[in-house]
Formats: structure tokens, C-alpha cells, sequence
């Protein structure tokens, strides 16, 4: 038998530019709610210094990502340049087909190239991009209010709309379904 | 900083996306004019493609002349937007907050008009300058030669574009989502659909300021290659005395940032003359970078004495002759004085002054001069260099520039300016959540009985 399929739903609390230590509080009263961290999330127009609203530090694994494409990048740079310099030799008396300096030149060049490409797909992974499902959100957030978006099942996002307004929202909307 | 205006983040938005979300009027008339100026450069490419090189004043044995020299000018203002933004980013400099973005960009429009420069109209037949990089000939068994300095070039140059093209990207995902909230309709999805679904969680920020570090400190070892790579373009040929110098790398590099760094000053004065951003871009942006430049110079100047101290130590002929070509000879000597004056003894001592430092209009004028000094300083490099007569050429040709290079000169300046003033109509070119998060980092405090500004830092 297939297991019942769970709605969610997605609620965001408004706070005011400079309420920081509002949000926090909200932050806390829906973590002793019994709400996980999984499901609320703070949004705010502009980066805040780590922990200003008591949120857990984001753990991600983004410094792999450039040491992987440099290997990437180191093997299709030697391939490249001992390739065709073996399947087409131009031989220089007494010198070795292989000619280091100039291969050491591409290799770093492609080292660096996919150490970068595999940066910036890292950074785009490890940041949840691209979303395509925006859940609740308020363009006013790039204004500089803050938001607590609570994504939870259908039983559960009445009382997490009374924790958000109890801790001071100015303004309390439901968002999109998720599934 | 010392000075600052406290805008709150509405007032930011509503400064810095006034002339994205309208348009200026002044906007169209310049960009249809320095679009009018690249498509007669367009034309005289295309005039240039149909004729083959002869249209150009080169003569034997002067090969290259306006369009390398173009390609290194070029090369070295896409050298801001790494120095700016990559080293003031490591070392946490708060003034670099408005600037980056617009030496960011700067880097990629610079980029290109070097690769219009150099591989597009030099090698006479660009459609196929990509078969010198890539194996491609599976038929005949003909590959490129990695030897050869003009294949380490592209890939080095292409390395920095891709990079400084992906920083540029990456770093404005936040604002995107800016504009996606303050637009409707087309925009709005157009926006939203490049903005990744961008939405601001503490996750998002964290990966941005570690985006941020981390491409810094990988794209500064490539900007660092670039500059001595196209430095070995001419170093590691052993037929021209005057290329043929250990000091090149270093020399160009430092040369490079002279004008890259003078160039991202020209853009800061413009960005508050036509976008009116006197709120964010203060007098004290200005005397930081003017302070900036004063060592950058400084550093570049010893650089050039260094060079000839090389040359002229050996007392060998050739040099010597070269030398005095480059100094007494007509028509050089007056370029080689410009040259001297322009990039090095009108604007650094002028520098040292508070009060030009802080003046818009000076450091303009300034600013321009190091440039007009450095684009000559690459002159004088390539083209007396090759022009010396030896005694195994044939051919003692001289050099005037055609109207046709000098429009194809033009029009890469053009270019540039169009690019940077479109992207300003469709981005913004001062980084929204830098100037956010200095504001938010932003204090004040009481030392004695005096209130000093402070900025707050993880």
C-alpha cells in the first residue's frame, strides 16, 4: 500500500528593520514549540553577522568542490598537452618530445580553470539554488524587514501562526503549498 | 571609513536601482553615440577582413603595432577588477564595498575588447584562432603546438574571462532578487528566473561570503599568470634585444595594476558625475584609492628603471641602439616624454595632495593621464622594439597607423564604455548587500570627546 502523501504548508511571520531581537525570540519560542530546525528558516535582505538571531551556523562542504575541478583540471591539462604533443611530435635535435615548461603553463591554466568552474557549481549546490518553488516569502524582505518562514504539515502551521504573531510579527501570511 | 551617510536598506535600494528600475536621459543618447563609434569600427574590421592586413600601416619589419599594443593596453585595465576586488576582499578593506562590482565588470568588458583586440582582428583570420588551442585536425593528424606562446596566451586569457565573468554572476544573485522584488510583470520573471530563486536564508548569505573569499583567492593566481603570460608573448622571443628581458612578468603585472587601478578611479568619478552616488562612492573612496595609487606607481615606476637599469647595464650595441631610438629619435622621443609624464610625474605628485586626492575633477584628469601614459608605454615597447633595424633584415620599413586601426582602437574604447553603461541599465553596478551589510556592521563610538565612526566585523 503507498504511504499517504504529507501536505505541507508554508506560513512567514513580518518583523520591522531593527527588530533583530525580536526575530530571535521568535526564533526561540518556535524552537521551545517543538517546531525542528528543518522547519523554520529566518530571511533577511542583507548578510547579519553568524548567530546575530540564534540560528545554527550553516554547515556546508563548498572547500571540496574547488580541490576536485583542480584535479579535473590537472588531468585534462596534461592529457591536452601530452596528447598532441605525442600524436603530432615535433622534433627539435636532442631535445625531448615532451617540452615541460609550456605544459606546465597549460596544466596550471586548466588546474585554476576547474578549480573555478567546480567552485562556483559548488556554490550553487551547497545554496540550494536554484528554487523554483519560492514557498512563502514577501518582497519587502529586500527592504530590510525581516522574515520567519515556518514550513510544516497542515496540523501544525495554526499554532506555528500563533507563535510568530505572539512573538511580535507585525504581519503573518500563509504561503504556497509545498508537497 | 570616516565618512559615511547611514541609509537604511529601502534608501539603498532607492538610490542604487533609480536608473535600473527608469532610465536616465542622458543614457540613450550616449550609448546610440559610442554604439554609432564600435559600428564604425565594426566596419572598418569588416573592410579589414576583405582586404587582409594590408590596410594597416604596418611595414616590414614592424608586424605588430596598434592591435597587440591594444591587447596589452586592454589586458592591463581588466587587471582592476582582480586587484580591487579580490585583494581589498581578503583583507576585509571596508572602501572597497561600492567599487567592487564595477571593477568586477570593468575586468570582463576590458577582457573582451583585448580578445577583439588581439586574436579577432590580428591574426587576420579570426574564424579560425580557435584552432590554434584545441586539437581539431583528426583528418591530417595536425595539432597545435603547445610550445608555442600564443597558445599558453588564450588559455590564460580565456581562464581569467571565464572567472572573472563567473565572480561577476555569483556575486549578483543577491541583488537580482532585489530587482525581482521591486519590478512586475516580464521583468519581474526575467529577474526572478536569474536570480536562482534567490530568498536570503542565513545558508545562502554564509555561501556568498565564502563564494566571495574563496573565488578571490582562486582567480588571483590567474590574474597573476595572465599578465606574465602575455609578458612571455614578447619575453621568450630571442630576436627582438628589447623584449627579450627576465623583468617582463613583474614589469607588466605591476604595469597592469597602475592602469587597471587608475582606470577603476575614472569609473568611480563617472558613477558619481552621471548616476549621482555621492551618497555611497564619498571623498574618502577616493583618497583610499588615490593613497593606492600613489604606492601602485611608485612600485611600477622602479619596475621601468629596473628594465632599462637590465638593458643598459650590459653596454651591448643593439640595446643601446634600441635605447636611443626609443629616447632621441623621431617620432619617439616625444611619445617616450608624453609617456613619462602622463603615467608617472604629472598624476603621483599630484597624489600626494589631500586635497586632490579628494577632488573629483583632479582625479579624472589624473586618472585619464595614467592611461593615455601606459596605452604608450606598450606602444613604445612593441614598435620601436621590432622597428630597430638588424642586419639580417632586408626590409627597414617604417609605421603609421591607417585610419583603419585607429578606428578599430576607437572602437574598443567604445565598447567598453557602451558595456559598462548598458550593464548599469540592466544591474546594478554598486553591489546592493555589500553596502547593506556595511551599514548594518556600521557604529559609532566615543573615544574621549570625540564621536569616531567604527565598523563592526566577524
Amino acid at each position: 500500500m503507498m504511504p499517504k502523501m504529507q501536505f505541507k504548508r508554508s506560513v512567514i511571520g513580518l518583523f520591522q528593520p531593527g527588530s533583530e531581537d525580536t526575530v530571535a525570540d521568535s526564533m526561540d519560542a518556535l524552537k521551545a514549540g517543538g517546531y525542528t530546525e528543518h522547519e523554520y528558516e529566518l530571511l533577511t535582505g542583507t548578510p547579519y553577522p553568524e548567530g546575530t538571531f540564534g540560528e545554527a551556523e550553516p554547515k556546508h562542504s563548498l572547500f571540496r568542490y574547488p580541490l576536485i575541478g583542480a584535479a579535473c583540471g590537472f588531468i585534462i591539462g596534461l592529457i591536452l598537452t601530452s596528447g598532441t604533443q605525442l600524436a603530432y611530435p615535433l622534433i627539435t635535435g636532442g631535445k625531448p618530445v615532451l617540452s615541460i615548461p609550456p605544459m606546465a603553463i597549460i596544466m596550471y591554466e586548466g588546474t585554476m580553470l576547474g578549480a573555478i568552474l567546480f567552485t562556483v557549481l559548488g556554490i550553487i549546490i551547497e545554496s540550494r539554488l536554484p528554487r523554483l518553488f519560492m514557498g512563502a516569502y514577501d518582497t519587502r524582505i529586500t527592504e530590510g524587514w525581516i522574515g520567519v518562514t515556518v514550513t510544516t504539515t497542515e496540523d501544525r502551521i495554526g499554532k506555528a501562526e500563533e507563535i510568530l504573531r505572539k512573538s511580535g510579527a507585525r504581519e503573518v501570511k500563509r504561503g504556497w503549498e509545498k508537497s | 571609513m570616516q565618512e559615511h551617510i547611514d541609509l537604511d536598506q529601502k534608501q539603498v535600494n532607492e538610490t542604487l536601482l533609480k536608473d535600473v528600475v527608469g532610465t536616465p536621459r542622458w543614457w540613450l543618447p550616449a550609448v546610440g553615440f559610442l554604439g554609432m563609434v564600435f559600428l564604425a569600427g565594426v566596419g572598418a574590421f569588416g573592410y579589414l577582413l576583405n582586404k587582409g592586413v594590408g590596410v594597416w600601416g604596418q611595414n616590414r619589419p614592424v608586424f605588430w603595432a596598434f592591435d597587440m599594443t591594444n591587447f596589452v593596453f586592454w589586458i592591463g585595465i581588466s587587471h582592476a577588477g582582480i586587484m580591487i576586488s579580490a585583494i581589498l576582499r581578503l583583507t576585509q578593506a571596508e572602501w572597497r564595498r561600492p567599487v567592487t562590482r564595477a571593477a568586477e565588470v570593468l575586468t570582463v568588458f576590458s577582457l573582451t575588447a583585448a580578445l577583439m583586440a588581439a586574436p579577432l582582428t590580428h591574426t587576420g583570420r579570426p574564424w579560425r584562432s580557435w584552432l590554434w588551442i584545441f586539437p581539431y585536425d583528426f583528418e591530417r593528424g595536425v595539432w597545435p603546438n603547445v610550445r608555442s606562446a600564443f597558445v599558453w596566451d588564450p588559455s590564460a586569457v580565456m581562464t581569467y574571462l571565464t572567472a572573472s565573468t563567473l565572480f561577476v554572476i555569483i556575486a549578483l544573485l543577491p541583488d537580482l532578487a532585489v530587482i525581482r522584488d521591486r519590478t512586475t510583470g516580464m521583468r519581474q520573471k526575467i529577474y526572478g528566473f536569474l536570480c536562482l530563486g534567490w530568498r536570503g536564508t542565513p545558508r545562502q548569505w554564509k555561501l556568498q561570503a565564502v563564494a566571495g573569499i574563496l573565488l578571490s583567492a582562486l582567480v588571483l593566481p590567474v590574474f597573476v599568470s595572465v599578465h606574465s603570460i602575455v609578458s612571455w608573448d614578447f619575453a621568450v622571443q630571442i630576436g627582438v634585444e628589447g623584449w627579450h628581458s627576465t623583468i617582463f612578468a613583474p614589469y607588466f603585472i605591476i604595469g597592469a595594476i597602475h592602469s587597471g587601478v587608475s582606470a577603476v578611479a575614472t569609473v568611480m568619478v563617472l558613477m558619481v558625475w552621471l548616476f549621482k552616488w555621492d551618497k555611497v562612492l564619498r571623498p574618502d573612496h577616493f583618497d583610499a584609492i588615490g593613497r593606492l595609487l600613489i604606492i601602485v606607481a611608485t612600485v611600477w615606476f622602479f619596475a621601468f628603471f629596473l628594465e632599462w637599469v637590465f638593458a643598459l647595464y650590459t653596454l651591448e650595441k643593439p640595446e643601446l641602439v634600441l635605447r636611443e631610438l626609443q629616447v632621441f629619435k623621431m617620432p619617439y622621443m616625444p611619445l617616450f616624454l608624453t609617456f613619462l609624464v602622463t603615467a608617472f610625474f604629472f598624476p603621483v605628485p599630484l597624489w600626494l595632495f589631500k586635497n586632490v586626492r579628494r577632488s573629483l575633477f583632479w582625479m579624472f584628469v589624473t586618472t585619464i593621464s595614467v592611461n593615455i601614459g601606459m596605452w604608450l608605454e606598450r606602444f613604445l615597447i612593441i614598435v620601436p622594439g621590432i622597428i630597430r633595424r638588424q642586419p639580417t633584415e632586408f626590409n627597414w620599413g617604417s609605421y603609421h597607423p591607417s585610419i583603419i586601426e585607429i578606428l578599430i582602437l576607437t572602437a574598443t574604447f567604445a565598447w567598453v564604455a557602451m558595456g559598462m553603461l548598458v550593464f548599469a541599465k540592466v544591474f546594478p553596478l554598486v553591489p546592493l548587500f555589500d553596502i547593506k551589510e556595511g551599514m548594518v556592521g556600521r557604529h559609532v563610538i566615543k573615544i574621549g570627546r570625540k564621536i569616531v565612526p567604527a565598523s563592526i566585523r566577524e
